[in-house]
């Protein structure tokens, strides 16, 4: 077979993925990161509550706790060379008794032992002071400075560009369905039977990362899918609160939160609900009076009638209670990055340098390049400036046209979004990279633009736009 | 760059366009339209059916046509218009600002504002119906534009969610081009779109209308498959086993429009919570002195010949103020 030939291929372009490609990317190595979707962060990663935690929460000794520190320290070091939203808002963890009383307590003892700066216990008082809205039941709060809120589409989409603009190949529409041996390779065969050659294949495949590690043999873990549903509240409501608000963890994970997103909208979620279905993302009427009832035992005030928008996410939980990172025992070709579970998204830079720190372990020599750039500067019209705006039209006019009008998005940055590292090539694509078609109208106005727009940019016709690629075709044809 | 304008005019629908050329007839002289579309006309140009100036004009117009004679009227006069041009924001004190890509970012400084940025559609993320996210779901007037306008068929065959005109018109709309429109599902015991759409848009082409009935799920991976109805109780709550799986790829939503007033709120301009639209004393001014507001930005209105009546007095108030002013 004549496949092309890569050192590393890295299967699943979630936030793990990407941070992996990420750092091999500085290296000499050839590295392709392969996704069975049309676009990066389509797993886990697409829909989660997109805090990057400070890391009081793991259990100290695992590897969880010392890649969520080293990774909220990535984060906040990376954020603005990246252009990865971000804002250290900080979070609360509220209690709401006398047990959740002990229970931060215990949250702050282990945040310590975890090695995490900017801890604090607040009275009842301070805790109002700076959360007016909160529950009058409030009786103090841990906050963590550290924390904060981030675009986690972003938070993927930066790495997987910066990776491709240093070489590295991503491989889309690829479900990685079968393996076979050659010559000290793995041949990695896609479900329509396109093939890919890599001396060493990196799992990280989020919830399917179990049936991966199947093919090579290794049944050593299984995924179970859990669900977390969530609303977005429109952002008239943004000063509900200013921090995330968390409440002790429960069984099932971190509990009900409200927070500000990084864009100013208000989030409420998730629900932990275990299911059958890895791929059921839906979005049911129980999970979302759960998310508010929940909700509003921090914040009464929350109220569904300012909904925008709700979704839900699948967590992969691995049943370890921790990452499995490294080698598989069964199979020397494989390498699991499996079971990233919360805080995954907050963990996945250090993830990142972790996998690398392995591979070198176990005798990987690499070589550095030496024009390695992880420079990346996104346009964001809106933000800008009166005289930035007019500097930027003048450079290109397609900055002056506005498409979006909830959002102000304008053409010049959806031609941007697609024609970048690790570009979008369909409507969400496109949405999640610039906000078009997430605000007030949901794409009511700007959709039939932005599909005018990615025809002309990937040359394809009005009816072979997707909304998320595979057969999400947003129109049937066209008219006679 | 700075423009002075006596009277500016955000949006270049019927509403703006009326309000605009009654201005110049009651002496006027500076007046600037300001429209984010490449043309003029508003909604009216999707709006490809007939139905619309039996009030105005007193024979029967299609959309285009109506707003064609509009524009035509502009034409005469020496209103400047700004097309391809979105507004950024609006002040308490009348300054606008709004781009476009040959001018860049522009201040314009006007004697009076007329708001007339028409209204928008309510989203399936308003409504909260469950279920998956697929292709395949629309917003009744977003379908209108892409059938009509871009030339491109939403699917085969179309459930439509809601009884207002817009739903009732692209049933019809949606038959003529070869899909399969499977029901019309209303959640109240009564239809809210005019009689005659309902017997020429539904009645004429066998489409069943379903009443006290709406979608509790959406099913579907890529696109739509199919979704799921339930006939409501008198607290519009469904009711248990009554839950019926309809085949479907498209869902059109017709459910109602809300005002656009996000720049109305920019400027400090008081919104009336029931009709989302200024609160407005007489002759339509809103809270903010020397700011009009006129269409659908004012509040939604069924027809577009009541549009233009009203407008025409938002004109005449917002002359009537600069006059008073200056004398
Ligand atoms: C509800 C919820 C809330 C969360 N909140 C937070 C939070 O606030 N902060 C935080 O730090 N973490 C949070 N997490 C955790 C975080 O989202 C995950 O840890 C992280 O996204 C996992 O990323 P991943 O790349 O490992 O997996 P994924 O994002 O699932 O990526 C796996 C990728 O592999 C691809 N793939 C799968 N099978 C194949 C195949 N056969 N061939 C090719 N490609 C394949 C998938 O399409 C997917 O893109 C949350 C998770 C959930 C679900
Ligand atoms: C989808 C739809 C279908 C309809 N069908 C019918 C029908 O069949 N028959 C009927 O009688 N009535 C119909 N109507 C009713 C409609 O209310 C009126 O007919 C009329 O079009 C309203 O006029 P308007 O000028 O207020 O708003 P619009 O026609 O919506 O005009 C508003 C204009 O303002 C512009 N604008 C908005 N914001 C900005 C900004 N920030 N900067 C610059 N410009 C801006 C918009 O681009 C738009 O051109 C329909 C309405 C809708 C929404």
């Amino acid at each position: 077979m004549n496949s092309q030939k890569y050192d590393f291929a890295v299967v699943g372009a979630g936030v793990s993925g990407a941070w992996i490609a990420y750092e091999l990317s500085k290296y000499t190595a050839k590295t392709c990161l392969i996704e069975k979707e049309n676009d990066v962060a389509m797993g886990a990663t697409k829909a989660n509550s997109a805090i990057i935690h400070a890391g009081y929460d793991p259990v100290p000794g695992t590897l969880m706790a010392k890649l969520n520190v080293r990774g909220n320290e990535l984060v906040r070091e990376l954020h603005e060379k990246m252009d990865i939203p971000f804002r250290q808002i900080g979070s609360l963890v509220i209690a709401l008794s006398e047990d959740d009383e002990a229970k931060i307590r215990e949250l702050y003892e282990r945040g310590l032992k975890n090695g995490v700066k900017g801890l604090k216990i607040l009275t009842k008082e301070e805790t109002l002071a700076l959360e007016p809205n909160l529950s009058d039941e409030v009786r103090g709060a841990l906050l963590a400075e550290t924390a904060g809120v981030c675009s986690s589409f972003e938070m993927s989409v930066a790495p997987a560009e910066v990776a491709e603009n240093n070489g590295v190949d991503l491989i889309r529409n690829f479900k990685v369905e079968n393996v076979s041996y050659e010559d000290g390779y793995t041949i990695l065969v896609s479900s329509d039977g396109k093939t890919v050659a890599a001396r060493t294949v990196i799992n990280a495949a989020g919830v399917h990362a179990d049936e991966i590690a199947a093919l090579f043999g290794d049944d050593s873990f299984t995924m179970t899918p859990r669900r977390g549903e969530y609303s977005i509240l429109d952002n008239s409501c943004k000063d509900l609160v200013r921090h995330v608000i968390f409440q002790p963890p429960v069984k099932y994970g971190k509990g009900i939160l409200v927070s500000q997103t990084v864009d100013g909208n208000i989030i409420v979620g998730p629900t932990a609900e275990n299911i059958d279905d890895k791929e059921d993302k839906s979005t049911t009427t129980e999970g979302q009076k759960t998310a508010f009832d929940g909700a509003r035992r921090s914040v009464p005030s929350v109220s569904e009638r300012d909904v925008i928008t709700s979704f839900s996410g699948i967590r992969p939980i691995g049943g370890k209670g921790d990452f499995i990172i490294g080698f598989s025992d069964a199979n020397k070709a494989l390498f699991n990055v499996a079971g990233i579970e919360s805080p995954g998204l907050t963990a996945a830079p250090a993830i990142g340098e972790y996998v690398i720190e392995k591979l070198i372990e176990s005798g990987h020599k690499f070589v550095k390049k030496d024009d390695f750039d992880n420079t990346r500067i996104v346009v964001r019209f809106k933000d800008l400036s009166d005289e930035e705006k007019n500097r930027k039209i003048a450079e290109n006019p397609l900055y002056g046209r506005v498409i979006c009008r909830c959002e102000t998005v304008t053409e010049g940055e959806i031609v941007d979004s697609i024609r970048r590292g690790a570009g979008a090539r369909d409507m969400d694509g496109v949405k999640r990279r610039v906000r078009a078609g997430m605000g007030r109208c949901q794409g009511g106005f700007c959709g039939p633009r932005v599909m005018e727009i990615l025809s002309r940019e990937l040359d394809i016709p009005m009816s072979e736009v997707t909304k998320f690629g595979g057969g999400s075709r947003m129109t049937e044809k066209e008219t006679l | 760059m700075i423009i002075n304008a006596d009277v500016a005019v955000i949006g270049g629908g019927p509403a703006g366009l009326a309000a605009a050329i009654e201005c110049r007839k009651n002496g006027i002289e500076n007046i600037l339209v300001i429209e984010r579309d490449r043309q003029l006309g508003g909604i009216l140009n999707q709006c490809i059916h007939p139905g619309f100036g039996l009030h105005v004009f007193g024979e029967e117009l299609t959309g285009p046509e109506y707003a064609q004679r509009y524009i035509n009227m502009l034409a005469e006069t020496d209103i400047k218009t700004m097309t391809d041009t979105m507004v950024l924001s609006l002040s308490s004190d009348r300054v606008i600002r709004a781009v476009n890509a040959q001018t860049g970012v522009a201040e314009i400084h006007a004697g009076a504002v007329i708001l007339a940025m028409g209204c928008r559609e309510r989203t399936r993320g308003m409504l909260r119906i469950p279920g998956t996210r697929p292709a395949g779901i629309y917003t009744a007037g977003t379908a209108q534009r892409l059938v009509n306008i871009e030339g491109l068929m939403p699917g085969k065959n179309t459930v439509i969610l809601g009884s207002g005109d817009i739903g009732l018109i692209m049933a019809r709309r949606m038959t003529l081009e070869g899909s399969k429109v499977k029901g019309v599902y209303e959640i109240m015991p009564k239809s809210g779109g005019l009689k005659r759409n309902i017997v020429q848009c539904l009645n004429d082409f066998g489409i069943p209308l379903h009443l006290s009935k709406t979608a509790i799920e959406i099913h579907g991976k890529e696109r739509v498959e199919g979704v799921t109805v339930a006939s409501v109780d008198e607290n519009l709550s469904p009711i248990k086993g009554t839950e019926e799986y309809v085949e479907c790829d498209t869902l059109l939503l017709s459910v109602g429009l809300i005002p656009e007033n996000e720049l109305s709120r920019g400027a400090g301009i008081a919104i009336d919570p029931k009709t989302k639209g200024p609160v407005c004393e007489k002759g339509f001014e809103t809270s903010v002195p020397g700011i009009f507001a006129c269409g659908n930005v004012y509040k939604v209105y069924d027809l577009v010949d009541n549009v233009t009546k009203d407008s025409v007095l938002a004109g005449r108030s917002a002359a009537e103020y600069l006059k008073s002013r200056s004398f």
